[in-house]
């Protein structure tokens, strides 16, 4: 049968399931042909902690959001257009993030007896039960017609059942005219090399699954997304995250000219940088998985001072055993990039959750006064440009920084005009160039005067032979306790990262120059706060946005800036701790904080609520 | 290259150990070792790195005209590592204790012998804390009276020659602190090995562990309970050179020669370079007052090395790899034009 197909701005589809039931990849694909295709995309994967945690429960729910426009996407979304629930327990998890019209789609074969008892549902009716009875239900027999469908493949039947996703995907690309040549292209890849015999199956299933769909009576319209016509020309790719931090800390490695080593543990949702990392050896770069987050960090400070770009990857937990490790590069002066892959906290905490609530202990968590850069990335393919930077002043600066990112960031992704390395600066890092006039000893803490930064004499080099350490020392490297020595360095020790600011790009506004109401944020929140500002300022609210991607130090023109409103709103995914900051720095205004804990980002919805109800 | 000496390798720091400690002639024997070394591989001075972690003898970075890294409680073999994989044509030396290198840092000293990481530990075993002014350390006597044990210890001491050969390891030596020839032999032979080499110094601690190691170095009898064990010569000791070491059922047994029928052709000959861990791990456990307390190379065999095995795998992946700049880079993989 036709279907009408209506031309729409943009949709949301959240497909879940099972842990083991391959959503991610699912959603990934929809997301990758998308991109393909042309649209504007943000994604979010929303996984348990438990690889497979137990069936059938709404504990164990996978779910990866999928946003599509024909414009700018800078969320994932909301709520969303079409849910996808492949069992009784997805369904539940999930049914409260469909809009008012959504569709619904589901596999009648999983919502038996047991699956509705194992998902805790108490009457026969779940979509009553959960008050989306109203939404448009397209309830269909999603494991009978994957077997069908390879009833003569001579699969077994677990085989078999893995594919119900691809079932699932063909019917999704079908009600959003999605092109199935990209799916197809990737079985391709993943197969060729140990199960070509998979291809033709998995094709199989995904097309029958695209043809249900147009068959079915239930499904009443089509729609179409078109490609984001006003795109900027170039080459683009779809990256997550992690991703995009470690290409990033590639490029600063050519830039400087410097070998990459990374130090790291894994941790989620941080060790997908090293995997990453991990492969790009034809780059030169070396990783190293260490035994623990301890000797992450520290095999890191070994490269650096062998002459190495170092870096460690970590989230909260891991940032907490590398404390000392990070005073010791403070101390010794030595560059170093510490990614932090922020997750929900404290402790173990939510492993899979996003959150902000690093951002303390990224500034002021080490034993004595032991400041750092931080900076923190906002949206998954600036990432690549943050690692950049981070890389850039730990070189030139002589000093460890850390880059705050976020699970939101790391695991999700969006569309990327790729750059040309011919537009990023060179790295310059301070070497000590030649042998120093005879009778002259190389002293490692002299400072430039401009930035106070210290010279870097390498390993091998003649005539440069040094001792660093973790003990106070003086500028010429000699141990010492003597009071004024110690004052002395402490505070040019925090001055050469306040100089830093010197090189930062100023802090830029979104809105009117002046007004009742600054919105503030920081990290991977910048994609919500902006399309919330913006929605407000196309519906005529006065309102304003500023977004930090340096906190320490914080850009030149911040007190400028915040000078120019009556109140700054400071919007984060923890309960206040930037907004203390700024209190503690910038006291001469008026802040009000509004957190959010709850290991999800925001919703746009929830934000424009707050900035008007501040109005 | 001109020739160094030991002069060359004396900073101008003031040594600041308690007179009469061991520390003192460990340093002394490694600054007349690294010239030798120097001597045999070509080194020029630049290419050493001197790195502690923290306690008394991890002071001794700033007593070598090194490059030196004096870093933090427990992460000198960590930090070792990474100096090693960064640049390998570095030669890494180690000096950390017995409570720095087996308690706060005993995950970085297994992982850094399993992986064989070409970096030369000298383990400074005085068994007790001193920095921190006395406390029993990991290598403490079973029942020691520390000041964090006013009735002795109720926990069992590492053996270091046992828990470097149970990680695999593929070099351990032992020595006292005072034999200034044999540490030297010992170091100049780490320094030739390719991999992890650990050498354990039993150190005195003049203020707060005095005498520990006296029952073997005491000069009245330290070659009746010590032997030291060279590669390829029979296991000899004895005041009297007379003494040696047999293979008795599953263990050794130290025989007399000329009693109770054995010869000298009984007695055992050391293969440092054997495969056989069983043997090494006989020979450092061994303890008096049946058996003498093994000094020397007793373990030294060939295996591949970590930062050879990186450094390998990067030239072999360039090669192959059509990637060879980050725009290839972001231009591999599904890419799409917007015209």
């Amino acid at each position: 049968m036709q279907h009408k197909v209506v031309d729409t701005k943009d949709v949301v589809i959240r497909f879940a399931g099972d842990s083991g039931d391959g959503m991610q990849l699912t959603g990934s694909l929809f997301a990758d042909t998308s991109a393909v295709y042309g649209n504007g995309l943000s994604t979010f994967p929303d996984y348990p902690a438990e690889i497979r945690a137990p069936h059938g429960t709404v504990s164990g729910v996978s779910g990866f959001q999928v946003h599509i426009g024909s414009g700018k996407v800078t969320t994932p979304g909301d709520f969303c257009d079409l849910l996808v629930a492949m069992n009784p327990a997805a369904l539940k998890a999930n049914a409260k993030w469909c809009k008012r019209g959504a569709m619904i789609l589901v596999d009648e074969d999983a919502f038996d007896e047991a699956g509705m008892k194992k998902a805790g549902f108490t009457t026969d009716n779940p979509f009553a039960e959960l008050g989306v009875e109203d939404r448009v239900l397209l309830v269909s027999p999603i494991t009978t017609l994957t077997k069908e469908s390879l009833a003569d493949s001579g699969m077994d039947l677990k085989s078999v059942l893995k594919c119900k996703n691809m079932f699932t995907l063909g019917m999704a690309c079908y009600i959003y005219n999605r092109p199935l040549d990209h799916i197809f292209a990737y079985l391709e890849r993943k197969f060729s090399k140990k199960h070509p015999e998979m291809i033709e199956p998995n094709k199989k299933v995904l097309t029958d699954g695209f043809n249900y769909a147009s068959n079915i009576q239930a499904i009443a319209d089509t729609y179409v997304v078109e490609p984001v016509a006003d795109l900027p020309k170039g080459t683009y790719r779809n990256i997550t995250g992690n991703q995009a931090t470690a290409w990033g800390l590639l490029a600063a490695s050519e830039k400087s000219g410097l070998p990459l080593f990374c130090g790291s543990y894994p941790i989620t949702p941080a060790t997908g940088i090293l995997e990453e990392l991990a492969i790009h050896k034809s780059l030169g770069a070396k990783t190293l998985q260490a035994e623990d987050e301890i000797a992450g960090i520290c095999t890191a400070i070994g490269a650096s001072f062998a002459g190495n770009l170092a870096v460690t990857t970590t989230s909260g937990p891991g940032l907490s055993l590398k404390s000392e490790a990070l005073g010791l590069a403070v101390m010794t002066e030595l560059p170093l990039v510490v990614v932090d892959v922020q997750r929900g906290g404290p402790s173990t905490g939510l492993p899979t959750k996003t959150e902000q609530t690093d951002l303390m202990q990224a500034l002021f968590g080490r034993n004595g006064e032991c400041p750092m850069p931080v900076l923190a990335a906002r949206s998954p393919a600036q990432c690549f440009d943050a690692a950049f930077m981070a890389a850039k002043i730990a070189l030139e600066h002589m000093t460890p920084v850390m880059l705050l990112t976020e699970g939101f960031l790391g695991n999700g992704s969006e569309p990327w005009r790729i750059p040309s390395m011919a537009d990023y600066p060179a790295i310059k890092p301070p070497f000590v160039q030649g042998s120093l006039p005879e009778g002259e000893t190389f002293q490692p803490f002299k400072r430039n005067p401009e930035t106070l930064v210290r010279s870097w004499a390498l390993p091998g080099q003649k005539g440069l032979e040094h001792r660093v350490g973790g003990l106070e020392k003086t500028h010429e490297g000699v141990l010492s306790t003597d009071p004024a020595n110690h004052e002395m360095m402490v505070r040019e020790r925090a001055e050469k990262v306040a100089r830093v600011a010197r090189e930062l790009p100023a802090l830029e506004l979104e809105g009117a120059k002046e007004g009742k109401i600054l919105v503030v944020g920081w990290g991977g929140t910048y994609g919500h706060i902006s399309t919330a500002v913006h929605e407000l300022l196309e519906e005529g609210v006065d309102v304003s946005y500023a977004h930090f991607d340096y906190i320490n130090p914080l850009p030149a023109n911040t007190e400028e800036v915040f000078s120019r409103f009556s109140r700054i709103l400071v919007c984060e995914l923890n309960s206040g701790q930037f907004a203390a900051y700024l209190r503690g720095i910038l006291p001469a205004h008026e802040y009000v904080s509004f957190g959010k804990v709850q290991g999800q980002p925001f919703l746009v919805s929830e934000l424009k609520d707050r900035i008007l109800k501040e109005l | 290259m001109p020739t160094l000496t030991a002069q060359d390798f004396k900073s101008d720091q003031q040594v600041r150990w308690c007179p009469g400690c061991g520390d003192h002639a460990v340093l002394a024997s490694l600054q007349r070792a690294l010239p030798k070394v120097s001597t045999a591989l070509g080194y020029e001075k630049e290419r050493y790195v001197v790195v502690s972690g923290i306690g008394c003898s991890s002071r001794l970075p700033y007593y070598m005209d090194t490059y030196g890294f004096h870093s933090i409680h427990g992460r000198a073999t960590a930090i070792s590592t990474g100096i090693k994989v960064a640049n390998p044509t570095l030669t890494v030396w180690q000096a950390c204790g017995d409570g720095d290198a087996l308690a706060i840092g005993g995950n970085h000293f297994i992982h850094a012998i399993r992986r064989n990481i070409d970096i030369n530990i000298i383990l400074f075993n005085n068994q007790i804390y001193g920095l921190t002014k006395g406390q029993y350390s990991p290598t403490s006597k079973f029942g020691a009276i520390t000041k964090t044990s006013p009735y002795g210890t109720v926990e069992h001491p590492f053996n270091p020659g046992s828990l470097v050969l149970g990680a695999k390891g593929t070099f351990f030596a032992r020595s006292l602190d005072i034999e200034l020839k044999l540490n030297e032999e010992i170091m100049t032979a780490a320094a030739l090995h390719d991999g992890t080499s650990v050498m354990e110094m039993l150190t005195n601690c003049v203020i707060f562990n005095d005498g520990a190691h006296k029952s073997l170095s005491d000069p009245a009898v330290k070659a009746d309970r010590t032997i030291v064990l060279r590669h390829g010569e029979k296991m000899i000791f004895g005041k009297n050179r007379d003494k040696g070491l047999v293979l008795d059922g599953m263990g050794l047994r130290a025989v007399t020669i000329g009693q109770d029928g054995y010869t000298e052709d009984d007695i055992l000959v050391h293969d440092a370079h054997s495969d056989n861990m069983g043997m090494h791990m006989m020979l450092a456990e061994m303890k008096g007052p049946e058996l003498p307390v093994a000094l020397g190379i007793i373990r030294d065999v060939k295996d591949v090395t970590y930062d050879d095995g990186v450094r390998d795998q990067v030239k072999d992946v360039m090669v192959k790899s059509k990637i060879h700049s980050v725009d290839d880079l972001l231009r591999s993989g599904s890419t799409w034009e917007v015209e």
